[in-house]
């Protein structure tokens, strides 16, 4: 039923799995994610070309660099006591970024961001009760985004650049709710589309208002996922059905929403406190439509109807000496995804997040950074109804519960 | 210090692992009930609605979905224990039907698929290993036994191979009966039941009604040695044999659930079929149907003069027409056929004006309120008989349009009455005998007529009792190819309906369990 990790070396360098609502993960800095993820007005390190680009031309060295990796551990169980079925799977993701900034002059910095704000990984017992919506979804995608920054007097600054995404998708699902071969092994369908790749970009501005209070906005584009050269692969199929679900090509598209961040920090003796507020734009994911070459088959939508989600964080941090900081932080993210369309690929409610972490500094300037975080999904009893069958839509559901710890480390230089 | 953090990281994921979320109401031990019911020893008694056949036999993979089967399922989280089927681990091939001494038992053929090369059910093709001879001489919890009626679950020697050949035993209790005197409810009580379900007595009035009412209606008459397999078993004997049932069964104290008959208008076997199949095209054009009509018109007078001239219609050319039928409750009006026709000059030999006069001296066309049976399809614009070279004879070599369809395709409506009032009858034996003993009634009556428009269950989907109609209903489709008897995902449908009256009745709550996961029809791409 659960899938144990056999080796943490499955961990691989490739970032996938999820959570949050929808299919986006908010691991994008070990300290900004320590502090609840907020970010959008801290100056800290290189994680700042996440946060908000603009606040990188503040960093005090010439030379800012930040990487991260953070290893997640994924729960989620569901049961339907109507049918007394029980199921639970656990995914691992490993989400990880890479910063790097460089002063040019003292009121110009570029950089380049590489990071990995979406994904989902979930793989249910094959053949499951759900298995006509999902068996398993294993979404990526990496963006890499130049920017810089420029200032403008002491008191503003803006920066951005353009965003270019690869990534890619892997889902399976059974054709429908009975079909097998004649075996009876479930007859299903895998989706694979690789190497998809679009641009957006991403712009904001900091406001210092004085040496301890700060604004931000920071704003990153829908990408739609457009893939055009994707690939069907039918498995078991029966004896009758071998002219028909052929494997072949599929054009699909998913959006990555756009996001927008407001935020305040407030730097006091050691202290640093910091809200953000996300606004993510999940309405851009109104179904999941694939379009099959193969005309016998047609087109496959699957209505989504998300809707625009908020996401409130709170983070402070303590400076304790020049070798420790300790950080806190909490942060509710509402989930896009209304009643009834509650779908076991991205099976994920509200959530409350609880983050905590430190970083040690070296003396030369070397800093090693480590973060906790709980995200405790909250309990829903919830379906998906818009499953078409013969003609009339049949709904899937039960209550679901989730969660996800999440270890993460960090490095940081800069001269 | 970095170093300690990196080999904190990895220990710490794995302390995580062996934490999972747990539910407000986690399903566990105590969240399913078994009431005032015990359900460690269910036994099943009935027919082969019990059994598990479907497609028109019992095959080994089709048996494991009987009612009974996804039942004891359920019960096991309440507390039920094993659940034994006659065995069919014989067939081989998985393909159904019986052997007797090596030789197929004739009607007892290989289970139904559908040849989509043909777009027709057909007899899978393969040879039955099942061998009646092998006894296996064990009482099982299904108890269903295809074929029997009422009184058969209390008759000794019902299962002696010795009467096998001439009818008086059934070849599938014959390989599992504990011994060749043995009664089927001898058998079932043997196994100790403190739960059963009995589904017995569909075959009592539907073996009438799927033989296009060829058999006799034997109300008054309480002698079941007198009866042939087609004949409508009489109210008086169906109550005494039922009761006799029901007092064995809750002899020991053991709970149940009894169910009714289904009409035969809730089943596809009689409602698939449509009477006016016959348009223009199947016709040949226009030009044929007025043709046609010149004889059809030349009969219609002739009846005319008796009275009897609106046993035909004229063939229509922009409505579908409907079938040409026998009708043995007709007044045959032969003779005066063949006078009429000797004098209607149309040059013909005598045989061949004898033989029309005979054809049609029972014959009309079928109306709304005639009910074409499943196996009259196959019946539809078939030969009559082997080509004559006679132009006009041949032409009458097209059944159901120029050569009535026999009888026993059709349920006619006063058939249909005889039925109705035997399935009324009989219901109401069962829903009284169940009042006596207390027992929880499963009113599969009730519930196929209101699946003739379709019933939504939990999940949204509306099941309906419509035969296989193509891949528009392949995953709602509840009725096995044989028109009768339910397919896996049907009998999952009844399971369910069987666990909301057991969970009423007796203060259960068992799990139901979800007709949409169950198979439909097996297609196959030739055969």
């Amino acid at each position: 039923m659960v899938k144990r990790i056999i080796s943490l070396a499955m961990i691989s360098l490739v970032a996938s799995s999820a959570f949050a609502g929808g299919y986006r993960i908010s691991m994008q800095g070990q300290r900004q994610l320590a502090m609840g993820h907020t970010g959008v007005a801290v100056i800290g390190n290189a994680e700042t070309m996440f946060f908000n680009p603009a606040a990188s031309v503040y960093l005090e060295d010439r030379f800012n660099f930040s990487a991260g990796m953070t290893a997640l551990v994924a729960d989620t169980k569901f049961q339907n006591e109507t049918y007394n079925w029980e199921n639970s799977t656990q995914n691992i993701g490993t989400p990880f970024y890479v910063y790097g900034s460089a002063k040019i002059t003292d009121w110009l910095t570029a950089g380049l961001a590489v990071y990995s704000p979406y994904g989902s990984a979930v793989e249910w017992d094959r053949d499951w009760q759900g298995s006509h919506l999902v068996n398993n979804i294993d979404l990526k995608a990496i963006y890499f985004q130049p920017t810089i920054a420029v200032r403008i007097g002491d008191h503003f600054s803006f920066g951005g650049g353009p965003i270019y995404v690869n990534g890619g998708v892997e889902f399976n699902r059974n054709l429908s709710r009975s079909m097998t071969d004649e075996s009876g092994n479930r007859t299903d369908v895998t989706i694979e589309a690789k190497g998809v790749h679009a641009w957006g970009y991403t712009a904001g501005f900091l406001v210092s208002l004085d040496e301890h209070f700060r604004m931000g906005l920071n704003y990153r584009s829908e990408i739609i996922m457009k893939a055009d050269e994707g690939k069907a692969k039918f498995n078991d199929v029966p004896a009758f059905g071998k002219d028909m679900f052929v494997d072949g090509g599929i054009k699909a598209s998913m959006p990555l929403p756009a996001e927008l961040t407001v935020g305040a920090s407030y730097e006091f003796n050691k202290w640093l406190f910091a809200f953000d507020y996300n606004r993510t734009y999940w309405r851009a994911y109104d179904a999941l439509v694939i379009e099959f070459d193969n005309p016998a088959i047609g087109t496959s939508v699957n209505p989504r109807n998300y809707k625009d989600s908020s996401t409130y964080r709170l983070g402070m941090q303590y400076a304790a000496n020049d070798k420790w900081d300790f950080r806190l932080g909490w942060y509710y993210d509402e989930s896009p995804v209304q009643d009834g369309y509650f779908a076991p690929e991205t099976p994920r409610n509200d959530s409350r997040a609880y983050t905590g972490g430190l970083t040690y500094t070296f003396a030369n300037k070397f800093a090693v950074d480590f973060v906790v975080s709980y995200l405790h999904f909250s309990e829903t009893n919830n379906s998906y109804d818009y499953y078409m069958e013969d003609g009339n839509p049949v709904s899937f559901g039960g209550t679901y519960l989730s969660s996800v710890f999440a270890a993460g480390l960090g490095l940081s230089y800069s001269f | 210090m970095k170093k300690r953090y990196i080999y904190a990281l990895p220990l710490f994921v794995i302390a995580l692992v062996s934490c999972e979320p747990s539910f407000d109401n986690e399903i566990n031990a105590d969240t399913y009930t078994n009431g005032d019911a015990d359900f460690s020893v269910y036994v099943a008694v009935g027919n082969s609605l019990t059994s598990g056949f479907m497609d028109g036999t019992i095959f080994k993979s089709g048996q494991q979905y009987s009612f009974p089967n996804i039942l004891a399922k359920q019960f096991e989280v309440v507390g039920g224990g094993s659940f034994t089927q006659p065995s069919f681990e014989d067939d081989i091939s998985n393909v159904g039907g019986l052997l007797l001494g090596g030789n197929q038992i004739p009607g007892v053929s290989t289970r139904l698929i559908m040849n989509m090369a043909t777009s027709s059910p057909e007899n899978i093709k393969g040879t039955p290993t099942i061998e009646v001879s092998k006894l296996q001489a064990r009482a099982y919890n299904n108890m269903g036994v295809p074929n029997a009626k009422v009184f058969h679950l209390l008759l000794k020697g019902y299962g002696d191979i010795a009467g096998v050949a001439n009818k008086t035993a059934n070849p599938y209790f014959v390989r599992h009966a504990t011994q060749p005197s043995a009664s089927v409810l001898e058998d079932a009580m043997s196994m100790k039941p403190t739960f059963f379900t009995n589904w017995i007595g569909a075959n009592d009035v539907l073996s009438y009604a799927t033989s296009g009412g060829e058999g006799v209606d034997r109300v008054g008459n309480p002698d079941p040695r007198t009866y042939g397999g087609n004949d409508i078993t009489d109210p008086g004997l169906f109550s005494v044999a039922y009761k006799q049932i029901v007092d064995g069964l809750t002899a020991n104290g053991a709970k149940g659930v009894v169910a009714t008959i289904p009409d035969v208008t809730s089943i596809p076997f009689f409602t698939t079929v449509p009477y006016n199949p016959i348009t223009v095209e199947l016709l040949g054009g226009p030009e044929k149907v007025d043709a046609l009509n010149q004889f059809i018109g030349l009969f219609k007078q002739i009846l005319g003069s008796q009275g009897q001239g609106d046993r035909l219609q004229l063939l229509s050319k922009n409505t579908p027409n409907p079938l040409l039928i026998q009708d043995k409750g007709l007044v045959d009006m032969a003779p005066v056929l063949k006078v009429a026709l000797a004098n209607a000059g149309l040059g013909l030999p005598q045989s061949a004006i004898d033989f029309i006069a005979n054809a049609y001296g029972q014959a009309r066309h079928a109306t709304a309120k005639d009910l074409m049976l499943l196996t009259s399809k196959a019946q539809i614009g078939a030969a009559a008989f082997e080509p004559t070279g006679v132009e006009l004879i041949d032409m009458l070599n097209v059944k159901g349009v120029t050569y009535p369809i026999g009888d026993q395709f059709v349920l006619n409506q006063v058939e249909q009455s005889t039925v109705k009032t035997a399935t009324i009858a009989f219901n109401n034996i069962v829903r009284s005998v169940a009042a006596d003993k207390n027992l929880a009634v499963a009113d599969m009556n009730a519930i196929l007529n209101k699946a003739v428009v379709g019933i939504k269950v939990a999940d949204g989907q509306i099941y309906t009792a419509d035969y296989f109609t193509g891949l528009g209903n392949l995953n709602k489709v509840m009725f096995s190819l044989d028109g009768v008897h339910p397919n896996a995902r049907g009998y999952a449908f009844v399971a369910t309906e069987i666990l909301h009256v057991i969970n009423k009745h007796y203060n259960a709550k068992i799990p139901l369990v979800n007709p949409g996961a169950y198979p439909g029809p097996t297609l196959l791409p030739s055969n």
